[in-house]
């Protein structure tokens, strides 16, 4: 076990120091540089929060729409299920396989960009 | 001043006299924007505010779709002779000249950035008339006559999702929500049309330079191509160009479809809106291709910027667009 502060209190820590410390000494495509770091660093901070629970529904959400024979990694899973949509063998009304995409998008997003859905 | 400002100034000077009448000193020299391959300077002549987009060595090989400095310049001074706002050209660059290939045009004063046009309040007046001059706009566009202007690339719907598709397969990324528009693309695609007309390519907040009075020029035609003119009105309602003005604006963040609408249709323009839909839903999907090809030359190491890493987690948004444009009115 690691001692404190965790990785996301590291990463939150940092993504602070760059908006409060760094930002207001730079400006023009530097700051902007510096705005876009910090914002990466929120992203890296949610996934790794968020990420492993977000992981098990969509593994979760893959073995219902394809089996048991489903990959237990979760990009050949989802290559198992965008060659199933290309060859027409799903589409958005195979039971199911809407309210799994909606899912995992909104879990993305909420990595992502948080509030993107309200805007 | 940095070396290639000083070349650049030297290659102008001598065509001062036909950038402005009577010629004089080029002044103030700077870059705006672009990368190696093209670039945009603004400067002076006597006064004068000018602007000049030039590639400084021509590449044999063009990206899909880019139709050319040259041809640019050509289908600007056409679309302006027909009244879309747009910039005059002054003079088009000749291999003599040693700028490369381009074109100088009159800098037009106004606001390109599309987050101020969107929330700006001096452009609020701008905002209510946008739209419908976009319309207008797109409506002129796609009524010039093809017969006269530089040969460009021709592609209506299946053509242009072919292109996106094998992008994205090329990118090889497991994206089901893009799978799934990909395959609705391909089961509502509509007809080519007819008769491809003009089709600027790019037209969206950010390409456009607007004024407190509205609609000042429409910017960046490399794009340009002959297809379908729902392309042009599906693309602006993309929401990547909305910059947050959210959901009741959903034409560039500052005005609504039926504006966009009522000025094509005022200026000649006749709208298809299960085409202007299906162009919407390509162009969203167009957009996440985007980012994916961005992060791409990041992975690569082409792009060694931030940013580049950065927008490949915007693809997510384009997912949740997608799914939303895709069961629009099933709740």
């Amino acid at each position: 076990m690691q001692d404190r502060p965790d990785a996301p209190a590291l990463i939150a820590a940092v993504a602070r120091f760059l908006r409060e410390q760094v930002l207001p000494a730079t400006e023009g495509a530097l700051a902007f540089q510096v705005r876009v770091a910090a914002n990466a660093l929120d992203i890296a901070r949610r996934e790794s929060l968020l990420a492993p629970a977000a992981a098990q529904q969509e593994a979760q959400g893959l073995r219902e729409l394809l089996g048991d024979a489903t990959p237990t990694d979760l990009e050949a899973a989802n290559r198992q299920l965008c060659e199933r949509i290309a060859a027409d063998a799903m589409d958005l009304s195979t039971p199911g396989l809407l309210a799994h995409l909606r899912r995992t998008t909104a879990d993305k997003i909420a990595v992502d960009q948080p509030g993107y859905d309200r805007e | 001043m940095p070396d290639e400002a000083i070349a650049v100034r030297h290659g102008l000077q001598p065509l001062a006299g036909r950038l402005t009448p009577g010629g004089g000193a080029v002044t103030g020299v700077r870059r705006l924007s672009g990368g190696a391959s093209q670039q945009t300077w603004s400067f002076e002549v006597n006064g004068t505010p000018l602007v000049l987009r030039r590639a400084p060595t021509s590449h044999g090989r063009r990206d899909h779709g880019t139709a050319g400095l040259r041809a640019e310049a050509a289908l600007i001074a056409a679309a302006r002779a027909a009244g879309v706002p747009a910039p005059a050209v002054r003079h088009v660059l000749q291999p003599e000249e040693g700028l490369g290939e381009g074109f100088v045009m009159v800098r037009v004063e106004g606001e390109t950035l599309g987050r101020r046009i969107v929330r700006d309040p001096a452009l609020a007046a701008a905002r209510n008339v946008l739209a419908r001059q976009c319309g207008a706009a797109m409506a002129r566009i796609h009524r010039l006559p093809t017969r006269g202007l530089p040969p460009l690339r021709s592609a209506c719907a299946r053509a242009e999702l072919d292109f996106q598709a094998g992008l994205h397969r090329a990118h090889g990324t497991a994206r089901p929500v893009f799978q799934i528009a990909l395959q609705w693309l391909r089961r509502h695609a509509p007809a080519d049309v007819a008769t491809p007309v003009l089709v600027h390519g790019d037209f969206r907040n950010g390409n456009l330079m607007v004024g407190a009075e509205g609609l000042r020029a429409v910017l960046d035609w490399e794009l340009a191509h002959l297809g379908d003119p729902m392309e042009d009105l599906g693309w602006i309602c993309v929401r990547s160009w909305r910059f947050g003005g959210g959901a009741a604006r959903p034409v560039g963040g500052f005005g609504t479809r039926e504006d966009l609408c009522a000025g094509y249709a005022e200026a000649g323009g006749q709208v298809d809106a299960t085409r202007l839909h299906w162009w919407e839903v390509l162009g969203t999907l167009k957009w996440g291709i985007v980012c994916e090809t961005m992060l791409q030359a990041w992975i690569d190491g082409s792009e060694p910027d931030l940013e580049k890493a950065a927008i490949g987690r915007r693809a997510s948004e384009v997912e949740s667009d997608l799914l939303a444009l895709l069961t629009e009115g099933e709740g």
